[in-house]
């Protein structure tokens, strides 16, 4: 890092501390952004005053135990192929997670870019695969293509479980629950960047919070906090978009015409929150050939861990050591909640770098 | 199409023969070419006498292959106990259907590796199992080394004061084995940072004496070393973020994979303590070798606790854990 680049941070943070007078409670939405904010030590550089609270942003943390439950249930008795991303392998559903129907025999493929279950599907056609599509705004665009092409390629053996969800409903979600005050918005940068400053507009009239859109670069978090503090402190409420590098405001224009084409918007399933009015993508008519759910319409019954309190963590009503489970029964070597599975949860960056 | 290889090849008679005589052909010495069922050595010195298995996807990547992997990482757990790698044995769990040229290059990057640090296969084995039962190839090595008496470390204290030194670029092995399994291109510098360490420890343990610890940073990288030196012996650590020789590639490719490279394998890179007064010579010296020009002095051994800090570029501290997960990239 440049020396004037650090100089700036620290500039910015003792201009914090001089204007925040105000006991403050800011909510990162991301789930990066909580990561980086540890990973950098941020913290040590705001005063007392400033509660920051992480919220739901984490796609892994935000799936519901119906839909794991769901996934292994498809896979298990039809003997599908599971592609994924990332960290949902460890997520526990009822029984088990897709990790363990990995060492049951199930073929559990974990990707980074989803166009490699196109090639898994195509180099075996005898078998059925489904494409799980979680994410935010942000990995829905590519997994719409994904959809495009397969369509074009006619492949019958490959089958899409949208977990898609949209950002601004749950925020609209939190704020309207109410059952934390915030004070100020850090608003989520890779979200924006497709949805740009102009996705947040309806939420920011509605509420008018203070809310800057960040990047994820120390310079980027404090200047940010600082615009935040310096808008509580003054009692106005402006939608900042602080990432200008990255978010443009009508956002990225070619990934949203990719959502229009492939997805409509509708109720989706938040660990949580429960059902949220238009929260999820779900796939349009056109493309509905690979919607699983059409072909197996199952009654799912999750069993509920009684004790983990993920749901309050994501909605930020408790910190992630409030959990009587934290670093007690559940650790990132053995999760309860997803909260701890995934490396952009709260849990699991209050475990790892030792806050509590 | 292309020769492969069959449960002919592990039945113990022709089909094994002709993978035994295509090692033999590359790696043959005077004591593999006796085939006793042990081979025979003559050791005088304290001996020391690692093993390790070798399972990595893809077999061939940026950098190397698993069989230079299986030779560099067992010549690597010898040097740095401060042995001199001597003999190896070699064991191939070969899966059906495993190409047999790839077998000839694995075994030809075999002879080549053990040349490079100058050790000899002195004894090995070879299987074929079912289609679905392996992954390709596993390869295990087992390794013999000898202590001379002025190289070893064990009984060496480490104190408050001593600093920690790495020869080089952190994460490269991991994170350039990830971006390959992923099939993510950013560049053409991306390799793996796969090296025989044996050539710059052992000279280094000649000259300096305030050498007080060794360890080669493998599956947990570097921060899971660190711990494991504080916990073991009860020190605070506190590492420099700014100090830490990490190549732009790596960095690029930890930004989007979401994984850090302090916790990402490296299979060329040891982690010293030095003691205070040493530490700026033993530096020189590394920067003076091919394995170590990137070396820096990357932190230093605080007061008594059980815990590694790092100084972030900004000045603030925050603990570096061990490896709690599996490393696997982030979605958002």
């Amino acid at each position: 890092m440049e020396t004037k680049q650090k100089e700036a941070i620290l500039k910015i943070s003792e201009l914090i501390k001089k204007i925040s007078k105000k006991e403050k409670t800011i909510m990162e939405f991301c789930g990066t952004h909580t990561h980086e904010i540890f990973r950098f030590g941020i913290r040590e550089l705001l005063p007392k005053n400033i509660n920051l609270l992480s919220g739901p942003g984490c796609p892994v943390c935000v799936t519901s135990q119906e839909d794991i439950d769901y996934i292994i249930k498809v896979s298990y008795e039809e003997n599908f192929g599971v592609i994924t991303f990332g960290d949902l392998v460890n997520v526990k559903g009822s029984e088990m997670s897709l990790n363990d129907l990995r060492i049951l025999g199930r073929e559990v493929h974990i990707v980074y870019n989803p166009f490699d279950a196109i090639n898994i599907a195509s180099k075996n056609r005898n078998k059925n695969y489904i494409l799980i599509g979680i994410g935010f705004e942000t990995t829905a665009p590519n997994l719409g293509y994904t959809l495009i092409k397969a369509k074009e390629m006619n492949l019958k053996n490959l089958f899409y479980y949208s977990l898609n969800k949209l950002t601004p409903p749950a925020m609209e979600a939190i704020l309207k629950m109410g059952e934390v005050k915030l004070n100020g918005i850090i608003g989520p940068g890779h979200v924006s960047t497709i949805i740009g400053k102009e996705g947040w507009m309806n939420v920011f009239n509605e509420y008018k919070i203070p809310f800057v859109i960040m990047g994820f670069e120390p310079l980027d978090l404090i200047y940010g906090i600082y615009l935040l503090v310096k808008m509580i402190e003054n009692d106005e409420a402006k939608l900042i978009n602080a990432y200008k590098r990255s978010v443009k405001d009508e956002g990225n224009k070619k990934a949203k015409e990719i959502l229009n084409k492939v997805f409509k918007v509708s109720d989706a399933n938040w660990r949580g929150f429960g059902t949220l009015k238009n929260s999820g993508l779900f796939l349009k008519d056109e493309f509905e050939i690979f919607e699983i759910r059409n072909y197996f319409k199952y009654e799912i019954k999750s069993k509920k861990f009684l004790s983990c309190r993920c749901d309050e963590v994501i909605r930020g009503v408790i910190k992630p050591f409030e959990c009587p489970l934290f670093k007690k029964v559940c650790t990132p070597h053995n999760p309860v909640g997803p909260c701890m599975v995934s490396s952009e949860g709260a849990c699991s960056a209050y475990y790892l770098y030792g806050e509590n | 199409m292309n020769e492969k290889i069959t449960l002919f090849h592990g039945s113990g008679g022709e089909g094994t023969k002709i993978l035994i005589d295509k090692i033999l052909k590359e790696l043959n010495n005077e004591v593999l070419t006796e085939l006793l069922d042990s081979a025979i050595l003559n050791l005088k010195e304290t001996i020391a006498f690692t093993t390790d298995s070798y399972v990595i996807s893809p077999p061939f990547f940026k950098g190397g292959d698993i069989g230079k992997l299986s030779i560099f990482g067992t010549v690597n757990d010898l040097s740095v106990v401060g042995a001199e790698p001597l003999f190896l044995s070699l064991s191939l769990i070969i899966e059906e259907g495993f190409e047999l040229s790839e077998f000839e290059r694995i075994i030809a990057s075999i002879k080549e590796a053990s040349e490079i640090a100058k050790v000899k296969i002195v004894t090995g084995d070879t299987k074929v199992v079912e289609k679905g039962k392996g992954d390709k190839i596993f390869i295990n090595t087992s390794g013999i080394g000898v202590i001379k008496e002025n190289r070893n470390i064990r009984n060496r204290k480490i104190e408050c004061g001593d600093l920690i030194l790495i020869n080089g670029g952190i994460g490269e092995h991991g994170l350039s084995i990830m971006l390959e399994r992923l099939e993510v291109k950013i560049g053409d510098e991306v390799k793996s940072d796969l090296a025989p360490l044996n050539s710059l420890i052992l000279p280094l343990l000649d000259n300096f004496k305030g050498i007080k610890f060794l360890r080669d940073p493998t599956r947990g990288g570097v921060a899971t070393v660190l711990n494991e030196i504080s916990k073991k012996f009860n020190f605070e650590i506190e590492i420099w973020e700014e100090n830490l020789p990490i190549k732009n590639w790596v960095k690029e490719a930890s930004n989007i994979l979401g994984i850090d490279p302090l916790y990402t394998a490296n299979e060329g890179k040891v982690i010293l303590v030095v003691q205070r007064d040493e530490a700026k010579k033993v530096l020189e010296f590394l920067r003076n070798h091919p394995l170590g020009k990137d070396a820096n002095i990357i932190g230093e051994v605080k007061g008594s606790g059980d815990k590694v800090y790092l100084k972030t570029e900004i000045g603030t501290r925050r603990i570096l854990d061990t490896l709690k997960r599996d490393l696997l990239p982030r979605i958002c």
